[in-house]
């Protein structure tokens, strides 16, 4: 069913500079935009450190570029709408937030991102002897099988991995060992997603799939790649065990497990229906003996107006928990 | 109808196929919202606009034209396409090194070059539902007719093309966004190879023109 999108907008040729713009004055001074290229620095970043890039295509908001801060991502490399950044603004950015210490990359997998990252790597090491790791978020589980998750694309599990790895990469010496976090976390992470209704690219007004009135889709990817199954619309609960199912199945998660939990809105969803959903969620993790380390609900993973919801389980060790509570300040996502 | 083009020519040429895929973008995204994100068509104008005014400055070589072409792909179309085209055009660029003129066997070389950089780029193989399945096919063609002249080059090359495009209809995506719709992909030709189309359609109706 085609419905005009209704957004307020000036030129939709604009979106994404104007978007950058808002974002850096929403910062209040920490953060500042590179000159010629969309990409964002923080402006308080200590003179010695491994440095955390992160980034990928805009239309996501507050992921990736409102996840410059403090304890997060020391820079972002911005993609106009659902397109990956282009490698030279990826190799600006990363100079820029470079500290002697290497860079390493972290951003979803994507083929987008992963060659224009792959290309700026390249250039990095070859024209500036730059040193660059790179770890992508693969953390939907509805992507791919278990056997070929290098398969499996970045969704709301990069909140948590930006949180890990920019703590990590606070306290952590050597990029070698930020990478080794941060692969771990990569290794502990699982998510899935439902869609509800479609959200609109702002340059078109095109939806970004067709979902009947009545219909839900399970699995769907965040820019309306399709799911695992399409059914008709049901309750919280059932949508939950649907997913806790397949979510839970996948690592696996076990009895004696500590976990995070983050239910995360795909943009129109009310937050009363996922406070409804994380009632369900304790439910099954009471009765399957996982125990819940903290809980984020809200909004960090977005597709513009799409309605729906993510569930991203992170099961924790002592090391990953310490990174994970440590404070963190930026205007996507904020925790003391 | 000329046999070759000089750098003025070559880039006349980059003008009129950059403005075939402008205008083209309704179609390109459409094509893309069927099995994609939909963002194809509205990036490939990004960078084909770009493409339009790096070439307003005229370049000093048949191979500086495509270079410039392909940087300014690469640098503002962003996403799958971007590193792709921009790669296609700056590698195949190569192929011209030297050169003073387009002719048939240099317009096949510079296909095969370019497909064999987006080959490595990409990781992807023939038959996987992308680019690749218009641009083999396109490189093949040209390669066929290379003894010839630019003209039936460029249009061999635009058959082969829009004969891979009507193939990957039948073809099953594995990679790229369109990968999780699995069977469901089919039907639907890939966006990425339709640009190929576009692109060397309307070098095969500059050439016939000119």
């Amino acid at each position: 069913m085609a419905r005009p999108a209704k957004k307020i907008l000036n030129d939709p040729k604009n979106v994404v500079a104007e978007m950058i713009e808002g974002l850096v004055l929403a910062n209040d001074g920490r953060v500042a935009k590179l000159p010629k290229h969309n990409a964002l620095v923080r402006t308080d970043l200590p003179d010695s450190k491994v440095a955390l890039l992160i980034g990928g295509g805009s239309g996501h908001e507050p992921l990736f570029h409102g996840f410059v801060g403090r304890n997060l991502g020391d820079g972002a490399a911005c993609g106009q709408v659902f397109a990956a950044p282009s490698p030279d603004t990826i190799v600006e950015a990363a100079k820029a937030v470079h500290r002697g210490k290497g860079v390493l990359f972290l951003y979803g997998n994507y083929a987008g991102d992963n060659m224009n990252f792959d290309m700026a790597a390249e250039m990095l090491e070859e024209d500036e002897g730059i040193t660059v790791r790179t770890v992508r978020v693969t953390d939907d589980v509805a992507a791919a099988p278990p056997e070929r998750t290098h398969d499996r694309r970045g969704i709301a599990g990069d909140v948590y991995m930006i949180k890990i790895t920019g703590g990590a990469a606070s306290e952590l010496d050597t990029l070698d060992e930020v990478e080794r976090v941060a692969r771990k976390a990569v290794a502990n992470l699982r998510s899935m997603a439902v869609a509800v209704a479609a959200g609109s690219i702002p340059e078109t007004g095109k939806l970004t799939f067709e979902l009947a009135d009545d219909e839900i889709e399970i699995g769907m990817g965040a820019h309306g790649e399709a799911g695992v199954y399409r059914q008709k619309l049901a309750s919280a609960d059932s949508v939950a065990d649907q997913m806790m199912e397949q979510i839970l199945a996948d690592l696996p998660f076990r009895r004696g497990d500590e976990i995070a939990l983050m239910i995360n809105n795909l943009g129109a969803t009310t937050m009363m229906e996922m406070l409804i959903v994380n009632r369900r969620i304790r439910q099954i993790c009471d009765r399957e003996g996982i125990s819940v380390h903290r809980t984020d609900v809200g909004t960090w993973v977005t597709t513009q107006e799409m309605a729906g919801f993510s569930i991203t389980l992170l099961k924790l060790d002592d090391e990953l928990k310490h990174y994970l509570d440590l404070p963190a300040e930026s205007v996507g996502y904020s925790r003391m | 109808m000329s046999e070759t083009l000089d750098t003025a020519g070559a880039t006349a040429m980059l003008r009129a196929v950059a403005q075939a895929v402008i205008d083209q973008t309704d179609v390109l995204t459409d094509a893309d919202l069927a099995i994609g994100d939909g963002d194809h068509g509205v990036g490939m104008r990004r960078g084909f606009e770009a493409t339009l005014e790096a070439l307003q400055s005229p370049p000093d070589t048949v191979e500086a034209a495509f270079k410039a072409a392909g940087t300014a792909i690469m640098s503002q179309t962003g996403g799958a396409a971007g590193a792709i085209f921009g790669t296609f055009f700056r590698s195949g660029a190569k192929a011209f090194a030297g050169r003073d003129a387009v002719d048939g066997a240099s317009f096949a070389a510079f296909l095969e070059t370019g497909l064999e950089a987006v080959l490595k780029r990409g990781g992807v193989t023939e038959g996987q539902k992308t680019i690749i399945d218009a641009l083999a096919p396109a490189a093949r063609a040209a390669r066929a007719a290379a003894g010839g002249s630019l003209a039936d080059v460029t249009a061999a090359a635009a058959q082969g093309a829009l004969d891979g495009v009507e193939a990957t209809r039948a073809m099953i995506a594995t990679t790229g966004k369109a990968r999780s719709l699995g069977e469901r992909s089919i039907g639907h030709p890939d966006p990425g190879a339709i640009s190929v189309s576009l692109i060397l359609v309307a070098a095969r109706d500059f050439v016939a023109a000119a």
